[in-house]
């Protein structure tokens, strides 16, 4: 892809996507993976004041010195605010005091539900995942979640056959009747898109395709008949600042290429 | 006060026989008692229990070498690579064998350990409500409050047989001083019946004496500790040698298939007798590039009175 900024791959796009999710001053639960980096970006663009929950047990206020190819990694645990146990950051997330939350999934359904640990039956999975980690916790718990996920009709089928991370079930007030505290998916961002959720149902919406794709295109990709919001539009694409920013951040490319 | 230093062997054969439940890789993706993890492939061990939150590649290999029956996690897999082949060869054809999988998340297996290290017989929580975790779980079980009827889940407490710990030092009494993200690392220390400690280092008992708050838990749960420098690579250890991305990788690549982790078995665990051996087959040059570049000392607390 392509911008006046230059060239720039869908994970660079991606990872702007979810950085804009971080509102400035919020308590931020940080996931594996492109979030770490996300994260990074934020704090050196336009939430210099967020802070960051790693699970391993670490508060940040600044980003890591080095790229992380995991929250443990000695650079993220050097400069950090508090080194605890994960008891007690995930109690911090249980009283409500991370305004936002990112996770992975292998798929996800119209209703954002997750699941990251069974294909097929759970008895005798086609495809065992490795698991939930702390993204059911974060699910359950965050006061909005971000869903990042590689788009394609695999991926997106219409009911998740096993639910590791619970989204919004079968839509509605879900998630307030199981006795959930707060929040449920609030983006997901993937390969192909910005999605969203509706305010009454909360069903999935597409909320911008990205550049050189459409909405037909997305559509194709998902597995139901998506709805697409009356004011949906392109991603806009990274500038020229966010690209430096994450090219200095991961010089090899290792999460971004 | 008795002195608790073993050989790894020793330590393993004593107090981690056939069918225990182990609670190890408790720190996430530092700290990661790999040379223990080694000694318990080189023993044969058989019908284990692994308990942990997420286990990056550890898990993968024990269960990749047959000796692991069941296990108790939050996640299993290679943290910067995705899937571990071993424990999809295991839970979808039963190769080598057939896994029995107890689905936690990070909290809630936090929360069982911490039950058990309260004394109590379960946590309530309401993290997961709704979730196919909680429902599918054999222990993990709802019920309103009784204080306002609101739903929780109730998690047992949950009690290892005995926790491997990777830590920075201990003194040859069996106290540890660890730092950085501690994980689970407290709660299942607690918990568990006893504790194997594996430490980069053995100092005097006046080093770990000078600073109470960074012991990890009570002398009273050590079973046994292990000198094992380099212990957990290719894992971190703060303050003395960074994560090798590198190892993680390959690892990944070499366990495609069951015959090329065998042979990946065969070069780097069996083929190893101890951890000096299979730091000296790592190579001084990789090794070296491995460690900490520069002291990052804290400043001294006073405990004067």
């Amino acid at each position: 892809m392509s911008t006046a900024a230059g060239e720039y791959t869908p994970q660079e796009l991606m990872v702007v996507c979810a950085a804009r999710q971080i509102r400035d001053g919020e308590v931020v639960f940080v996931g594996m993976r492109l979030p770490l980096i996300a994260f990074a970006l934020a704090k050196r663009t336009h939430a210099p004041t967020a802070v960051g929950l790693f699970e391993n047990g670490l508060v940040r206020d600044t980003p890591s010195p080095e790229l992380l190819l995991t929250m443990g990694d000695a650079p993220n645990i050097l400069g950090a605010e508090w080194a605890t146990r994960t008891v007690a950051l995930m109690g911090l997330l249980a009283q409500g005091c991370a305004q936002l939350g990112f996770v992975g999934g292998a798929e996800v359904d119209r209703f954002g539900n997750l699941n990251t640990s069974y294909v097929g039956r759970r008895e005798h999975p086609t495809v065992k995942l490795p698991g939930s980690g702390g993204g059911a916790d974060i699910a359950s718990l965050a006061g909005r979640l971000a869903i990042i996920m590689a788009h394609d009709r695999k991926r997106f089928p219409e009911r998740v056959s096993y639910v590791t991370s619970p989204g919004y079930g079968d839509g509605g007030d879900w998630r307030e009747r199981v006795g959930l505290p707060r929040g449920g998916p609030a983006a997901v961002i993937t390969t192909l898109a910005v999605l969203g959720f509706t305010d009454d149902t909360h069903e999935m919406e597409l909320r911008s395709w990205h550049p050189g794709g459409s909405p037909e295109g997305v559509r194709a990709q998902t597995g139901w008949d998506l709805r697409v919001a009356a004011d949906a539009t392109e991603t806009p694409a990274p500038t020229a600042d966010e690209l430096r920013i994450i090219r200095e951040c991961d010089p090899q490319g290792f999460w971004t290429r | 006060m008795a002195e608790k230093v073993l050989s790894m062997a020793e330590a393993i054969r004593r107090y981690v026989p056939d069918g225990s439940s182990v609670a190890l890789g408790l720190a996430l993706e530092p700290l990661i008692p790999f040379a223990a993890g080694h000694e318990l492939i080189r023993q044969q061990r058989r019908d284990l229990t692994l308990i942990g939150p997420i286990s990056d590649i550890l898990f993968d290999q024990l269960i990749g070498a047959g000796c692991v029956g069941r296990v108790k996690a939050a996640w299993v897999g290679n943290v910067s690579e995705g899937l571990g082949y071993n424990y999809r060869r295991a839970t979808e054809q039963g190769i080598p064998r057939g896994l029995e999988v107890e689905d936690y998340s990070n909290y809630s297996v936090g929360l069982a350990l911490l039950a058990a290290a309260l004394g109590v017989p379960y946590i309530p929580m309401r993290s997961l409500l709704g979730s196919d975790i909680a429902r599918d779980h054999p222990a993990i079980r709802p019920a309103p409050s009784p204080l306002d009827g609101t739903p929780t889940l109730l998690v047992p407490a949950l009690q290892p047989d005995v926790a491997i710990v990777h830590v920075q030092r201990a003194d040859a009494e069996g106290r540890a001083h660890v730092w950085g993200g501690l994980g689970v690392c407290e709660e299942a220390a607690l918990a568990a019946r006893g504790v194997i400690y594996t430490a980069e280092e053995i100092v005097p008992s006046e080093v770990i004496l000078s600073d109470p708050n960074r012991v990890l838990a009570p002398e009273m749960k050590t079973l046994a500790v292990v000198h094992a420098p380099g212990g957990a690579h290719p894992s971190p250890v703060q303050g003395y040698y960074n994560r090798d991305h590198a190892a993680f990788a390959e690892y990944h690549e070499r366990s495609r298939t069951a015959e090329d982790f065998a042979e990946w078995l065969r070069e780097w665990v069996m083929g190893q007798p101890d951890r000096a051996s299979y730091l000296a087959h790592l190579g001084d040059e990789r090794w070296r590039s491995l460690r900490a570049r520069e002291q990052r000392l804290a400043a001294p607390v006073d405990y004067g009175y």
